[in-house]
């Protein structure tokens, strides 16, 4: 596969972009950052799929794509299949010797959001991963049903306030804890699973590329900060990310082969979860004295969860 | 109106099928909407730059968003250091950067989010923000001095 060199910024920034501008994305949104990353990751061909979302939604505005490679959109929650069914046509025509180009080389990539993802696509990712197809799941994870109006989904953290789990004078937003989909990924016995964030732009373009090169099905969950349904100042999307990251409410890890795994960054100084709850909007509520005991909570989730990947890290099983 | 009995005949399922051999196969239907990016062969796309792309009408590359921005980015070059930061996290991609320097911005797919200006890091940055209306020299005019670090 050719790579592009990511040794430095300067470096991985001859990459030729390949999705182009004027998609109509939120301003600051981090959806394209990632995607963006991804394609200028690599030089080889792509095939890409994505599930209905933002992505699809402000990619694809008749008469419009920003897509420089081949793209396809069927449904909400099938991008997993058409990656998968594309693979294998790939594959079998490539035996067939019917292709143009046999020798070009090509990967399968699925984009989708946390919604597809974790709830209403769940099923044919999981079908995807089991039958092992050679290509890349790709989560842009902002914890929300953002394309429809901010509903929860089951991304969303304990607390947040949601279109469809609102915060008010009986609720403090979503009761129920986040889905562990990286874990529930990796359970598939998939030979690498990550969970990465852009604001550490080079790791998660290491990871993209671990995921390109590595044959069989392959799971990235991304952070991806949504300032519309978060509600910050879109100015400070890499800004909020890292106080995800430096919070540890968005560990940086990866899995590989189903239990190897390697935690990818270390904050140096871990900054209290409260600091990133108390820069948006969707958490504010928490602040009142009623509803300070879902802070706590969710500092406890975050230090047993850290202290369980570290052990894990250690112990290589 | 047709009686609805009249379709409720045992046949009809047979009838139907009968029909249907003068229809389309499911691997004649033409797809929905196919939307070719680039005019002519892109197999070689990766390796031009965005100047040397023959760009199809339907690309998003040839529609603009500058009507979004209420405020632009303003780029003054003596101060850029080229770190690619304003690069690598632009959404819309708008950092135009060749051969490892920063060289401005797109301001036909640049919608004035203000990223690049927060993750410049010189002092002063390199980026800043100012009204759509402003002249880019007028602008530049009005840098402001190195700041110096608080104690
Ligand atoms: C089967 C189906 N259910 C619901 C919808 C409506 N719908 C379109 S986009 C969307 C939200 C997508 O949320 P997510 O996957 O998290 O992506 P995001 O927009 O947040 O990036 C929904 C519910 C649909 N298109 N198809
Ligand atoms: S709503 Fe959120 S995820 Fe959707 S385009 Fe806007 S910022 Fe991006
Ligand atoms: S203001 Fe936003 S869209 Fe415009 S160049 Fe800067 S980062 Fe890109
Ligand atoms: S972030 Fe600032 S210093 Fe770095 S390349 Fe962009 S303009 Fe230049
Ligand atoms: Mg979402």
């Amino acid at each position: 596969m050719a790579i592009t060199s990511v040794k430095n910024l300067k470096e991985f920034s001859t990459a030729n972009d390949r999705f182009e501008g004027a998609h109509t994305l939120c301003p600051g949104c981090a959806h394209s950052m990632i995607v963006r990353e991804l394609m200028n990751c690599t030089d080889d061909n792509l095939v890409v799929t994505t599930n209905t979302g933002c992505l699809e939604v402000s990619t694809a505005v008749y008469p419009f794509t920003s897509w420089d490679t081949s793209w396809m959109h069927i449904g909400f929650e099938n991008a997993a299949s058409a990656a998968g069914g594309a693979e294998a046509m790939y594959k079998a025509r490539k035996k067939k010797g019917t292709l143009k180009d046999p020798d070009a080389p090509v990967k399968f990539v699925a984009f989708g959001g946390d919604g597809s993802t974790f709830d209403i696509g769940f099923q044919w990712m999981s079908g995807a991963f089991e039958r092992g197809h050679d290509f890349t799941y790709i989560c842009l994870d902002n914890e929300n049903y953002a394309n429809t109006g901010g509903q929860r989904s089951s991304a969303t953290p304990i607390g947040a306030t949601t279109s469809t789990a609102q915060a008010g004078t009986h609720s403090y937003g979503k009761k129920e804890k986040k889905k562990d989909i990286v874990a529930i990924m990796a359970a598939h016995g998939a030979p690498y699973v990550a969970q990465l964030a852009p604001n550490k732009w080079k790791s998660m373009a290491k990871g993209f590329q671990k995921a390109l090169e590595t044959e069989g099905p392959c799971f990235i969950n991304t952070v991806s900060p949504c300032c519309t349904e978060w509600r910050f100042d879109p100015k400070d999307t890499i800004g909020i990310t890292d106080l995800a990251t430096d919070s540890l409410m968005f560990p940086i890890y990866e899995i590989i082969d189903g239990h190897e795994l390697n935690i990818l960054y270390r904050p140096k100084n871990v900054i209290p979860v409260e600091d990133y709850l108390a820069a948006q909007g969707r958490y504010k509520h928490l602040f009142k004295p009623e509803y300070r005991h879902v802070i706590d909570e969710i500092q406890k989730g975050v230090d047993e969860y850290w202290e369980m990947l570290q052990r894990r890290e250690e112990a290589r099983v | 109106m047709q009686d609805p009995k009249l379709c409720a005949t045992e046949k009809r399922g047979l009838h139907e099928l009968e029909a249907g051999k003068d229809l389309m196969g499911w691997d004649e239907v033409t797809q929905g909407s196919v939307l070719p990016s680039f005019e002519g062969d892109a197999s070689n796309i990766a390796h031009l730059k965005q100047e040397e792309r023959d760009y199809s009408h339907f690309n998003s590359y040839t529609a603009t968003v500058a009507s979004w921005r209420v405020q632009k980015p303003v780029f003054n070059i003596d101060v850029c250091i080229d770190c690619q930061n304003c690069w690598v996290w632009c959404p819309d991609t708008s950092i135009i950067s060749r051969d490892k320097q920063m060289l401005g911005i797109d301001y036909d797919h640049c919608k004035g989010c203000e990223v690049c200006v927060e993750v410049c890091p010189t002092n002063p940055k390199s980026l800043l923000m100012f009204s759509e209306q402003e002249d880019l020299e007028t602008a530049l005019s009005q840098w402001p001095e190195k700041k110096k670090k608080e104690k």
